[in-house]
């Protein structure tokens, strides 16, 4: 009975702890390694492949009502099978390469921008427990795998041999490096409030309220400056201005199509559910239930809500802001792009984190 | 000059914007030559869309050509059909029944806001903002319902004819006008929410593509850009056709000469329109909506001019005739072909982000341009 409960609670750690004993029992250490490698292989491209279509479907739903009009509604009960309608489409469509493209790097970009994705994966937490990489620099492997982004466009845009790619993708490289200053200063922040670079201890360390509300306003200061910061480093509006359809047509990836501009698309999204997910768990607890201090019948019974419910809820509210963004806000021009870092984003952090780093030490938080 | 790989002498890019571009609403063709994301130098290439229109009215009846002005600038099909039926009617020497003339303005009125709508959600989008289209093409929709109803088409109207319009208003007319004004009421506020106070689209607005009141009336701009720069240049003032000079309308001057600037007058001449439908909706006369012509019509010989104000400038007809049943001789004055000699001048030194919203304040119709 207590395990049908706990399977009901979908609480992956168990299930995960279960597969893991059995393998045990059945295999010696190695092959139970190896299995269980393949096994974590196989979900990540199952999640990437799930988020992918979910992830559109949700995009084109949120515009669809911020445009007041209905969004796909034919394929599928309510429209809901339209994105895989959408990718059956892009796998039987040719993927050409232009003649006058590189041809090793043209159609090496896109597997490099899938690969940044999925090695951003590893070490998020998605529920209590359940973690493909308990790393203990998390914060630190997150920021150095995501500035890996920017080669896969920079690779795209060069390669393309065209001129609205080039230009696409010098935007984007200008953009991404700068605003991960802010992005990283942001982050650091949480860091030095919780004293740790791993990612499962800064979610324990809100175990009594999550950042946001622990941290007084430099900590929302800092969040604002994250949400801010990651929708410039995806590349998504109102800072798409490598893809800025307007005026470059769609910027570093003009020249893909089929398939090879799927795995650029799809990267785009998995990169908005990857930031939303940091910026859930440094902010907002990541699968830590809404605790307030020591009010311990009401945490007992926001515990009761699976870890994995509240993750994807959070994670899923912050792509939603992002998207809201995307359907609101006109395109920032190149030159106000990087003033609005660099003149004013960045000495904010910068201030922000002294101003955090005096509060950690005279312990000015809940 | 443009050479093979692309590049100019000394090392600056050059890009060809079009004539298959998302932003160039059409197949306009612009070669850019760009130094990074700096424009130096803006080269409109035209053609694409080239019909001989004006070839063609040569060898159609002054009742048949008409028809082809729909075509020109199809966002105010209206008003081009208003300036050739004047030019006609001048030449005829026609008195145009009062009702005709009343359901003549309200349709030029109503189609500028129709093109203004238009051009609001295009220039919205030209900036990166896709929702504003859909919010314009709610009200604009009600207009086409409109016209749909009395005209029997949505752009391609074909209502004026030479003495009138070709048939009475719909009964439904003037209640679904008033239906629309107020529903026009009711959403004008959510433009400013969403595009106008938005900080990013004042940022890119402002003090970007500059036109001096000097430069404006030596490339020969009209319409909203020219009035932008604070040029006084609205046919319905300085030269009244139909019931114009009856009518209690103030026209939109700003002074600042930049996108914003453009941008606003647009916005404010909506209200305008808004102002003069208001005035004439009630009072529309009874009587003949078309004047007794003959069946064929014969100018005098001599050359007629007509100039109206369209959503984009002055637009003229001239017709030089030998008193036969066609026109000898068709010249149309399109306001987009003289408002596009001015982009290059405008663009210069700016960025590539810029040229796209200059484009879109100067409201380009491609056929228009190119006829």
């Amino acid at each position: 009975m207590g395990k049908l409960w706990e399977v009901f609670m979908l609480s992956f750690s168990k299930i995960s702890q279960l597969i893991d004993s059995w393998l045990r029992a059945t295999f010696n250490a190695t092959w139970t390694m190896v299995i269980e490698m393949v096994i974590a292989g196989v979900c990540v491209i199952g999640l990437f492949a799930a988020l992918g279509l979910v992830l559109v479907l949700m995009e084109r739903r949120v515009a669809a009502w911020i445009q007041i009009r209905l969004g796909p509604n034919r394929v599928g009960p309510g429209g809901m099978l339209q994105s895989l309608a959408d990718t059956l489409k892009l796998l039987v469509k040719e993927g050409m390469t232009p003649d006058g493209a590189d041809k090793f790097l043209f159609n090496l970009a896109p597997f490099i921008a899938m690969m940044v994705a999925m090695l951003l994966m590893a070490p998020i937490a998605f529920a209590k427990d359940f973690q493909l990489w308990d790393l203990n620099i998390g914060v630190l492997y997150i920021s150095a795998v995501s500035s890996l982004m920017v080669i896969s466009i920079l690779m795209a845009g060069w390669a393309s041999n065209n001129k609205y790619s080039l230009m696409g993708a010098m935007r984007s490289g200008a953009q991404i490096v700068s605003y991960e200053l802010s992005a990283g200063l942001s982050i650091l922040t949480v860091v030095i409030l919780s004293g740790s670079l791993n990612l499962n201890e800064i979610i324990l360390s809100q175990s009594d309220g999550w950042w946001i509300f622990k941290g007084h306003i430099p900590v929302i200061i800092s969040f604002v400056i994250f949400i801010i910061a990651v929708t410039a480093e995806t590349n998504r509006a109102p800072f798409d201005l490598a893809e800025a359809e307007s005026e470059l047509t769609a910027g570093f990836h003009t020249e893909y199509s089929g398939m090879k501009f799927a795995l650029f698309f799809l990267a785009e999204y998995i990169n908005v559910f990857i930031v939303c997910a940091i910026g859930a768990t440094l902010f907002l607890g990541g699968w830590m239930p809404f605790h307030i201090g020591h009010w311990e019948g009401f945490n007992h019974v926001m515990d009761f809500i699976p870890s994995s419910l509240w993750f994807f809820g959070k994670t899923f509210f912050l792509i939603f802001l992002i998207m809201w963004f995307r359907w609101t806000f006109p395109r920032l021009r190149i030159d106000q792009l990087l003033n609005l870092e660099w003149k004013y984003l960045l000495p904010i952090s910068m201030f922000n984190i002294l101003l955090v780093t005096v509060m950690a030490i005279l312990g000015w938080y809940f | 000059m443009v050479e093979e790989i692309g590049r100019t002498a000394d090392g600056n890019i050059i890009i060809n914007v079009g004539p298959q571009h998302p932003a160039t609403h059409g197949v306009l063709h612009l070669v850019i030559t760009i130094n990074g994301e700096t424009i130096i130098k803006v080269e409109p290439h035209l053609g694409y869309i080239h019909r001989s229109i004006e070839k063609m009215c040569e060898s159609l009846t002054y009742r048949q050509f008409i028809y082809v002005t729909s075509r020109m600038d199809y966002l105010s099909s209206h008003i081009n059909n208003h300036a050739c039926a004047l030019c006609v009617e001048n030449g005829l020497q026609v008195e145009v029944p009062a009702r005709a003339q009343v359901i003549r303005v309200l349709m030029d009125e109503l189609t500028r806001i129709a093109s203004h709508e238009l051009w609001w959600g295009a220039m919205a989008m030209d900036l990166g903002a896709f929702t504003p289209f859909f919010h314009a093409f709610r009200e604009r929709e009600t207009i086409n319902d409109i016209m749909e109803e009395t005209c029997g088409a949505r752009l391609t109207m074909n209502y004026m004819v030479p003495g009138g319009v070709m048939q009475d208003i719909h009964p439904n007319f003037q209640q679904r006008v008033k239906d629309f004004i107020k529903l026009y009421k009711s959403k004008i506020s959510e433009y400013d929410e969403l595009v106008t106070g938005n900080i990013i689209f004042q940022n890119r607005m402002k003090g970007v593509g500059y036109l001096s009141p000097e430069d404006a009336v030596s490339f020969g701009v009209s319409g909203p850009p020219a009035r932008g720069s604070g040029v006084s240049c609205d046919t319905r003032k300085t030269y009244p056709y139909e019931i114009y000079n009856q009518l209690q309308f103030e026209e939109i001057l700003e002074t600042e000469g930049d996108s914003f600037a453009r941008y606003m007058v647009r916005i404010r001449e909506m209200n305008q329109s808004i102002k003069i439908i208001e005035q004439l909706i009630d009072n529309i006369p009874e009587g003949d909506f078309q004047a007794k012509t003959k069946a064929v019509l014969k100018l005098p010989k001599g050359e007629f001019l007509q100039k109206v104000e369209t959503a984009r400038g002055q637009f003229g007809v001239y017709i030089v005739s030998e008193g036969g049943t066609t026109p000898y001789r068709i010249k149309f004055r399109s306001p987009g072909f003289s408002n596009l000699s001015a982009l290059d001048h405008m663009a210069r030194g700016s960025k590539l982000g810029d040229l796209v919203a200059m484009m879109g304040t100067l409201d380009l119709v491609i056929p228009d341009i190119d006829r």
